[in-house]
């Protein structure tokens, strides 16, 4: 691959119906492009989570996924209510989702931690009332 | 692998969606979608109680090899739809996921 592809998608804001499409297209294009399994595993998994945060948190955002010849990066920006405290948003079991989005089955807090745990690098630039960008990597090799 | 249709009549399984995988390998049983999304491998059946349209996100995007809800539980028709469009197959029987559990154990 001597060429980055890149991808962009527009994630819709309490729509849970469509929540998780720009996981699967980006599973499939990384699919096409040769990618590993498991790398392709990592990046779904990381990117499902960004996905469903923008929409609970923050009335959606945009998703844009970069591939090189060394890595994927995913960078999730949305224009939400910002994290006030990243390192309690970052431990295991901490959520402020709602009870109507826990009854859907979210808000484990598993969020973050999962899109750190499956990715070699997180970063996440948050101002409150303006918004949080997320930039995530993930080596090939 | 397991064949998967010895499951079928000793787990009183009615399809849903999809068709029947012919093999599957290993199981999950949780309802807590992140969990899932991490745990649930390729090829596995996922047990869980949950009907929303993001089960079937979560399936599609770990490629289970069937979902089986547990306790009777059913698919509204919107994501009954969903998971014909995107190929997933999904049971749903009377057993709860720990007799479910621990009946496809004792036969696979």
């Amino acid at each position: 691959m001597s060429e980055n592809v890149t991808f962009h998608f527009d994630v819709d804001g309490e729509n849970f119906s469509s929540a998780g499409e720009a996981s699967v297209l980006v599973k499939k294009k990384l699919r096409q492009l040769g990618i590993s399994p498991e790398i392709i595993r990592r990046v779904s998994i990381a990117m499902y989570e960004g996905e469903i945060n923008m929409v609970i948190h923050a009335e959606g955002g945009s998703a844009d996924v970069t591939v090189t010849d060394k890595e994927v990066a995913i960078v999730l920006s949305d224009r939400g209510p910002g994290i006030p405290d990243v390192s309690l948003a970052m431990q295991e079991g901490y959520s402020t989702a709602r009870d109507n989005i826990r009854a859907l089955g979210f808000g484990a807090g598993m969020g973050l931690p999962n899109m750190k745990k499956y990715t070699d690098s997180m970063e996440i630039e948050t101002k409150l009332g303006v918004g949080t960008t997320i930039t995530m990597k993930v080596k090939l090799s | 692998m397991s064949k998967f249709n010895v499951l079928l009549e000793e787990l009183d399984l009615t399809l849903i969606s999809g068709t029947t995988p012919e093999e599957f390998e290993g199981v999950y049983a949780g309802d807590l979608l992140s969990r899932a999304m991490s745990r649930v491998e390729e090829g596995n059946i996922w047990i869980t109680i949950m009907s929303n349209v993001n089960v079937i996100a979560v399936a599609s995007l770990t490629e289970v090899a069937a979902v089986i809800l547990a306790e009777g539980v059913r698919l509204p028709d919107d994501v009954k739809a969903a998971a014909e469009e995107k190929g997933i197959s999904v049971y749903s029987s009377d057993m709860t996921a720990y007799e479910l559990c621990a009946k496809i154990s004792s036969l696979s």
